[in-house]
């Protein structure tokens, strides 16, 4: 269990000033120059000794990840891109980040541009954040009156912050549909290679990182690369921001120890599930896109990223969707679909159309409509669909239908079943029921 | 994929920015490498429908297309692929309620109902034009779920008697506040925060920190052979014999100042002794070597000049 001194987030729910004075209070911008000072190789170095795994949703090893940046400049200016397009539903850390604690983020961005030997970020962040932006707008403007950032600025590295907004995509979430879309182009996934990191925004070497994965790394070397590495399962490290939605008594963002049991997470945090524990049906651990896991598999599973991958679902965001046994399923399930459906940018054909399809099939589904033949086309559809575009939507897409195949397939065959018993049969039970 | 057509017959002929737009079409523009000036469209599109009553008219896609030097397909691309651009006219308070599945479970449905009833159909537009409504996908605020978006901002942990409420008050002119609808502070848990209740997080204790840890110590590279003899020029000079200093207690330099000394090293010449940047300015070779012992590296006084530095940094502190 964490304790309070050890959370980064001091502010998550706003409860004190977002403002620079008081964020300085908390911590923030302390020690920041000569953090700047001592130059990308041991910037990379610490942050990938802390173990530090991305935060959006693939926990890719972020230090890692900017050691792809070229070691020189050359003619090619160098850019850092913060995703702050939060849409995965389920989700909703990042928003506390921008709003209540926007200068633990500008100070990151500042660390991961000295890094990667850029000079300028840009934060792209969802185009429905107006509150969000407005916020982060105006500790963009505090850091440049106290010269944090900027020309010539205390900290010792010159440094330029942007703040971008989109208008409402969830691709905008990859991060080249997101390059894409900065550009003033639809946001349709670029190919890869070239990697952003040899051509990313306007065809320089960029690297895309999450809100959260930038915001914790000043506090990561204030405290010491070990001081991080400490807390959670060896290979799943840190602390992690999760957001539990659904059913549980009290909905909320915290942040935790990674590799918390979901026991735990949801007792302490969350008032327990609605109904106890006896009532929970399934959870989607990671944002829509993981596959959902039945009860009985993830009560006292870890929250990490190698336990929730064991059991064929993720970690993804840490957004924990908990369903209890008054949830439909097949509808819950139904309704993502129809998410990816609306989302999937176009570009690709077995996304474009199979995202439809299987929506179009799981409504028939949740009514009973349909034919037992058809849960393993379906099933099937999902794998053609899964690893056959451009980018990851169309996984995202088929993977919480392969889920509810997997653990729930006798729910829909009981409704199949049902929907398909002679009409009189049922009304003639309810009567005698009566 | 979401497929959207715009209205043409609706936006009329002519579209042009408000005066008071015009500071912040700057403040966007300000923003991009200036050949880049295209990366601004979405900003501008999404001011343009601010000023065109919370829709874009297609000549407000030219007026953007134009301020950018876009060829006009290019402009209707983005518009007709980005939600959020509304393309048809809306009432003045525009509901986009989310209905996505973690909404959907803390009852969005009944959420639909109500604007069902009280406006009717998505994108219908009550009579005196002030509401109209839309289902949108995942706002992200699911844990203030369910939830609505009017206009700009969120409303959040609604039931369908608070949410009947803020349309019948926005309907009656009243504004609304947006926000949370339970007592609740933003996304902690109903009932009272589980964490972040310890004081000492907020009373600037973490700012007593003096240095980073792990800060790297000067490379003290063991494959190499031992150093020649040859430091540098100033090692082979006679120099001055070491000056008398002040005692330690007067006088604390921070000898970090010193290229390659880092905080480890400090401790280790502040143990021998070694407070002041003079006293390492007048080292002869001798003390030199007996320095490198006791620090376990041979050569590094000299590769990294610590001597040169020290003079300058005793100079400087003179002139101060």
């Amino acid at each position: 269990m964490l304790q309070d001194k050890d959370r980064i987030f001091t502010n998550l729910y706003g409860t004190h000033a977002p403002d620079l004075e008081a964020a300085k209070q908390r911590g923030a911008w302390h020690l920041t120059r000569e953090m700047l000072a001592q130059g990308p190789d041991w910037l990379c170095d610490q942050v990938k000794q802390s173990g530090l795994r991305g935060r959006g949703g693939a926990g890719f090893p972020t230090g890692l990840k900017w050691t792809f940046m070229p070691k020189e400049v050359g003619e090619r200016p160098h850019y850092l891109v913060v995703n702050a397009d939060e849409s995965e539903p389920g989700t909703c850390k990042d928003r506390e980040i921008m709003r209540h604690d926007p200068h633990l983020l500008i100070e990151g961005c500042m660390v991961a541009s000295r890094a990667m030997r850029a000079h300028v970020c840009y934060v792209y962040i969802r185009g429905e954040y107006i509150a969000e932006r407005e916020a982060l707008e105006k500790a963009v403007r505090e850091a440049y009156e106290d010269r944090l950032i900027g020309k010539d600025n205390v900290n010792g590295w010159d440094f330029d912050l942007y703040v971008h907004h989109g208008a409402g995509a969830y691709i905008c979430g990859e991060e080249t549909a997101l390059l894409e879309s900065l550009e003033g182009k639809k946001g349709q996934p670029r190919l890869k290679p070239p990697f952003p990191a040899n051509a990313g925004l306007y065809g320089c070497p960029t690297t895309v990182n999450n809100v959260e994965s930038i915001a914790v790394v000043p506090t990561i070397l204030r405290r010491g690369a070990e001081w991080f590495a400490g807390f959670g399962r060896p290979n799943n490290c840190g602390t992690k921001l999760f957001c539990i939605s659904g059913h549980v008594n009290a909905p909320c963002n915290v942040e935790e120890e990674m590799s918390i049991s979901f026991r735990d997470l949801i007792e302490t945090h969350c008032g327990g599930i609605r109904g106890g524990w006896d009532n929970l049906k399934a959870v989607i651990p990671g944002g829509s896109s993981v596959p959902l896991l039945p009860a009985e598999q993830i009560m006292d599973a870890n929250m990490d990223f190698d336990t929730l991958r064991d059991l064929k679902s993720g970690l993804g965001t840490a957004a924990v969707i908990v369903m209890d046994k008054s949830t439909d399923l097949i509808r819950a399930i139904a309704r993502i679909s129809y998410f990816y459906k609306h989302e999937s940018c176009g570009q690709c054909t077995p996304c474009r159309e199979g995202t439809g399809w299987m929506w179009r099939v799981l409504q028939r589904m949740a009514k009973g409509e349909a034919e037992h033949a058809e849960i393993d086309m379906l099933l099937e559809v999902s794998h053609q669909v899964e690893g056959h575009t451009i980018c990851a939507l169309g996984d995202a897409a088929a993977w919480p239908v392969q889920g509810l195949i997997r653990h729930f397939r006798h729910e829909i065959e009981d409704r199949i079943t049902l929907y398909r018993t002679p009409r009189a049969l049922i009304q003639g039970a309810q009567v005698a029921a009566e | 994929m979401a497929l959207r057509r715009f209205d043409l017959e609706a936006g009329g002929t002519d579209f042009s920015f408000a005066p008071e737009t015009e500071d912040k079409i700057a403040f966007w523009l300000g923003k991009y490498p200036s050949e880049k000036k295209r990366s601004a469209v979405i900003p501008l599109l999404w001011l343009a429908q601010k000023d065109n009553a919370g829709w874009l008219s297609e000549p407000a896609m030219r007026a953007v297309a134009d301020r950018l030097e876009m060829p006009y397909i290019r402009v209707y691309e983005v518009a007709t692929f980005y939600t959020m651009f509304r393309l048809r006219p809306v009432g003045r308070h525009h509901i986009q309620l989310c209905g996505t599945t973690p909404c959907m479970l803390r009852g969005a449905h009944d959420l639909k109902e109500v604007c069902r009833d009280r406006i009717g159909e998505p994108f219908a537009i009550t009579d005196d034009a002030r509401l109209s409504w839309e289902e949108v996908e995942c706002l992200g605020a699911c844990v203030n779920a369910p939830m609505v978006q009017i206009n700009d901002y969120y409303y959040e942990d609604l039931t369908p008697e608070r949410f009947a409420s803020v349309l019948d008050q926005l309907r009656n002119g009243v504004d609304v506040a947006p926000g949370t609808f339970v007592d609740r502070q933003r996304s902690a848990p109903l009932g009272g925060a589980t964490s972040l209740l310890d004081a000492g997080l907020f009373d600037g204790s973490r700012l007593a920190q003096a240095h980073l840890p792990n800060l790297p110590e000067p490379v003290t590279d063991t494959a190499q052979p031992a150093a020649p003899a040859r430091t540098t020029l100033i090692d082979v000079q006679p120099g001055p014999p070491p000056e008398r200093v002040e005692t330690a207690s007067e006088r604390v330099d921070d000898l970090r100042k010193i290229k390659g000394i880092g905080p480890k090293a400090v401790t280790q010449l502040q143990a021998l002794g070694i407070y002041q940047f003079a006293q390492i300015a007048a080292w002869s070779p001798a003390d030199v070597s007996r320095i490198e012992a006791a620090l376990s590296g041979a050569g590094r006084v000299g590769r990294e000049d610590w001597i040169a530095q020290a003079r300058l940094l005793v100079q400087a502190n003179k002139e101060a």
